[in-house]
């Protein structure tokens, strides 16, 4: 685990973020703010199975909660919907390579948070 | 000779480190440090008088009744008031222009009257009168920023007074951009439309010489905390004979003379206005701060801000990919640079900053129409100078940037 949490992945992940967009199609999507910093990220998710069948996400905010986004919905594609409501911050620690302290991890689950309470909308739906 | 090295012997907090790096201290427009001087007279008080004032019949509430007036005495003198009368003792600038709002505004603005501010008020000269305009179905207008977006567009205030505003609140010095409004002319200009005209002069009360009779505004507010003082204690200034015509807001001990079970008798001015056991230590706190100023000369501390902001514009200019904000003529600025750093997030860079113990702000610092003016990312970084800064830290915050930039691949 890197202690720099600048790490170039996540600078990499900062300049070129994966799954950046409105995706057609979505069957949910939730927009989450972080009120200390006055970032925010929408995402978009079509559900299939109980699974994610794809992910996308718009917003603005620092390199960490944008790299995040980036690598989280990556990871998180094909995934079923009971795994990914497990997740807290360790496996956000595990998938950025990196540990945000306890002030930055806010920034690092923000997409996460954004991605659950999207699922949580699409249960309620059904 | 002013030797700021002197000064910062000074500050106990100057000498600590963060990240194993010594203390750089750049945000300064959120609240100063604390001078030796100002702790040893609020910790005086609490070991040698402590006790409630106004009536108690024993030295020691005597002698804290004396300095609590003292403390008022020496801060009407500090920005040429009439009397103490005039100055009322509040929690900070905030409260002071939300009573102003509450107790003057309620009064005398009706339906359909217009309210005027500018776009770039902090908060706390913005939602109150937002909410008075609202609960009284009035028009709230904004004076705009000029092309360059350095401060206001005179054109856009005049163009707004024709409007006749009952009341105009405006900035002192702007806590994003660093500009300083000529308050004077808008004063004069604004009371030809009968404007009443308060200043939110929480930027200006630590580094400009403030002369509410030459200004001739009806209300100033400021907090202690921006100058040295303590925090929870800020000043309203309000004209006496505008101030002999308000209501308190608050009722309670010693703002009044006598009370029946159906009527009161109100106290004078400005005890009405202070209901409930005051903060005692902060207004000494607050003489504290006012002494030291007046030591090492207002003038003095504004010269060395300005000198620090030509020396942080020369460095900053030759910086690609760097944005500063409000401009930079540094005689029309008091000691704040807002920048932006080309796609680098403003909290990425407060976080690298402190990595290199270097403490500013990052965010909408309380002015979301301003800053989203400036910013498409809604935020934008501050550093901010006070007495105690030096050339050597403005160094370590331009290689700060330097490092940043490294990091994020930018040229």
């Amino acid at each position: 685990m890197s202690y720099d949490i600048y790490a170039e992945k996540i600078i990499l992940n900062y300049e070129h973020p994966h799954n950046k967009g409105i995706l057609k199609g979505a069957n949910t999507h939730f927009k989450e703010y972080n009120q200390v910093c006055g970032d925010e990220i929408e995402v978009y998710i079509i559900i299939n199975n109980k699974k994610i069948k794809d992910v996308k996400f718009i917003g603005r905010g620092c390199a960490i909660s944008m790299a995040s986004a980036s690598m989280i919905t990556d990871f998180i594609k094909g995934k079923s919907i009971k795994e990914i409501e497990q997740y807290n911050g360790d496996i956000i620690k595990n998938i950025l390579g990196i540990d945000p302290g306890p002030v930055r991890m806010k920034c690092a689950t923000l997409s996460l948070r954004a991605i659950k309470e999207a699922i949580e909308r699409y249960k309620i739906k059904k | 000779m002013y030797d700021v090295n002197k000064i910062r012997e000074d500050f106990p907090i100057l000498k600590i480190k963060v990240n194993g790096k010594k203390l750089v201290y750049f945000d300064n427009a959120a609240t100063t440090q604390k001078p030796i001087q100002v702790i040893n007279k609020i910790k005086y008080y609490y070991e040698n008088y402590n006790s409630n004032i106004h009536r108690g019949i024993y030295k020691i509430a005597e002698t804290a009744t004396e300095k609590y007036i003292e403390s008022k005495t020496k801060f009407a003198k500090f920005i040429n008031a009439g009397s103490i009368e005039e100055i009322v003792y509040m929690r900070n600038t905030t409260e002071a222009i939300n009573f102003v709002a509450l107790a003057f505004g309620n009064e005398v603005i009706k339906e359909g009257d217009h309210i005027l501010i500018s776009e770039a008020e902090h908060h706390s000269n913005l939602l109150p009168w937002l909410w008075l305009a609202k609960r009284k179905k009035a028009h709230l207008d904004y004076i705009k920023l000029n092309k360059e977006k350095t401060g206001l567009d005179i054109e856009s205030f005049k163009a707004h007074l024709e409007k006749e505003p009952k009341i105009t609140a405006v900035f002192h010095a702007s806590n994003v951009l660093g500009s300083i409004n000529d308050i004077k002319y808008i004063t004069q200009l604004a009371h030809k439309k009968n404007s009443t005209v308060l200043i939110d002069g929480a930027q200006s009360i630590p580094n400009i010489k403030i002369d509410v009779k030459d200004i001739g505004c009806d209300f100033f507010a400021a907090s202690a905390h921006k100058m040295m003082g303590p925090a929870g204690i800020g000043i309203l200034f309000a004209k006496k004979s505008v101030l002999d015509n308000i209501k308190p807001l608050f009722g309670g001990g010693e703002m009044v003379k006598q009370v029946n079970k159906y009527s009161c008798t109100l106290n004078d001015l400005p005890w009405r206005f202070e209901s409930g056991t005051q903060n005692i230590e902060g207004a000494i706190g607050l003489a504290g701060a006012i002494d030291y100023i007046n030591k090492i000369g207002i003038n003095n501390i504004r010269k060395h801000e300005q000198n620090l902001l030509k020396y942080a514009f020369d460095k900053l200019n030759d910086i690609n990919n760097l944005e500063v904000f409000g401009g930079n003529d540094e005689k029309n600025k008091v000691g704040i640079i807002s920048f932006a750093i080309n796609k680098v997030h403003p909290h990425d860079i407060a976080y690298l900053f402190d990595k290199e113990g270097i403490a500013i702000r990052a965010g909408h610092h309380c002015a979301m129409p301003v800053v989203s003016e400036l910013s498409k990312e809604h935020s934008i970084s501050r550093m901010s100078f006070y007495l105690y800064n030096t050339i050597e830290e403005v160094d370590a915050a331009v290689d700060a940037i330097n490092k940043i930039k490294n990091k994020f691949n930018i040229r």
